[in-house]
């Protein structure tokens, strides 16, 4: 995996009396081409959800269109933002985060099934 | 490693910078959640509305263009891909392409808020607008709907904007050699910001478009 590395963290060890230093990113092998393939799969996903739409699913079209949005999401997370190559802790919080979003949306649910439901 | 590792060494050992690029990145993605879950709270109230009243979203959504939208999200993943080849020039030591590929991201962002003009231009002309005369002839529904279409995609272009100037300031700052290859945190960070910007539309599009 070491090829597909973006950037490395350098420790900023303070060689003149600073302790507090930070890291230092430093780039490995930056290259066109991978970002270039994410791109054009994200162009045939979107021509997916477009073409999808036309045919009736019926119930189905919005679970569709949304594991569509959601791996166009992935691709661009992973890729286009690095969290593939970066540091565990962001992608904790960004679970975390998401983790946060599913329990509220659920919750939202459960009030409107159960509150609107009763009619 | 290569000639190019060593000067960076040469230049942590020599130079002493104060900086710390991770905690740097690390507070943009916190930030980043702090988006996610703003748009994430306009999501919610949508799914609530639209389990509510599905005929009326069904219905309202038929007034949108949706090759409008599909030109919008190519646009947007487009210029998603040119900030991030614009970070491997600049790492790549090539401040020319670097600069030329943010600029494309530039010209794409205002194109998508040139559309955008259009698209809300053509909705105020039919009347759709708050007491508009086509709205409120609308049932509740619709006018859900389209008060959320207003929301979602008005906050959305404000960070379209928003975006831009950073990736403005992020330029200027690579012309004066503020932002190097070896000092490219900052550019990462406005890129950050731009794909967030793109994720949230990857989801506006088909909720907003492709209801049947």
């Amino acid at each position: 995996m070491e090829n597909n590395k973006h950037t490395e963290l350098e420790q900023n060890d303070g060689h003149d009396g600073h302790e507090d230093d930070g890291f230092i990113a430093v780039a490995h092998h930056p290259s066109y081409g991978v970002n270039i393939l994410v791109w054009i799969g994200l162009l045939s996903l979107t021509a997916i959800t477009v073409a999808v739409a036309g045919i009736n699913l019926g119930s189905l079209a919005l679970t569709v269109a949304l594991v569509i949005a959601l791996v166009k999401s992935m691709f661009v997370v992973n890729f286009f933002m690095h969290l593939k190559f970066d540091n565990k802790i962001i992608k904790i919080f960004l679970g975390i985060c998401m983790v946060i979003f599913v329990v509220v949306l659920i919750l939202t649910f459960f009030y409107l099934t159960f509150r609107f439901d009763e009619k | 490693m290569s000639q190019h590792t060593d000067s960076i060494e040469e230049e942590i050992h020599e130079v002493h910078v104060h900086r710390d690029d991770f905690g740097s990145k690390m507070g943009l993605w916190l930030f980043l959640l702090t988006e996610i879950l703003l748009f994430g709270g306009l999501f919610i109230l949508y799914a609530g509305y639209r389990y509510l009243y599905p005929e009326g979203f069904a219905a309202a959504a038929t007034e949108l263009d949706l090759v409008m939208g599909a030109v919008n999200t190519v646009i947007l993943l487009t210029s998603s891909l040119t900030v991030v080849l614009g970070i491997v020039a600049l790492q790549k030591n090539d401040k020319k392409r670097c600069l030329f590929f943010l600029w494309i991201t530039v010209i794409f962002g205002l194109l998508f808020l040139v559309n955008k003009y259009f698209e809300w231009g053509a909705k105020f002309h039919h009347g759709i607008y708050p007491k508009g005369p086509a709205l409120q002839e609308m049932s509740e529904g619709e006018v859900m709907y389209f008060g959320l279409y207003y929301v979602m995609t008005g906050l959305h272009g404000l960070h379209i904007v928003i975006g831009l100037a950073f990736i403005g300031i992020v330029m200027h700052m690579i012309k004066k050699d503020k932002i190097t290859g070896t000092n490219f945190q900052k550019l990462e960070n406005a890129g950050l910001y731009w794909h967030i910007v793109d994720i949230i539309w990857i989801f506006l599009f088909p909720l907003l478009y492709l209801i049947h």
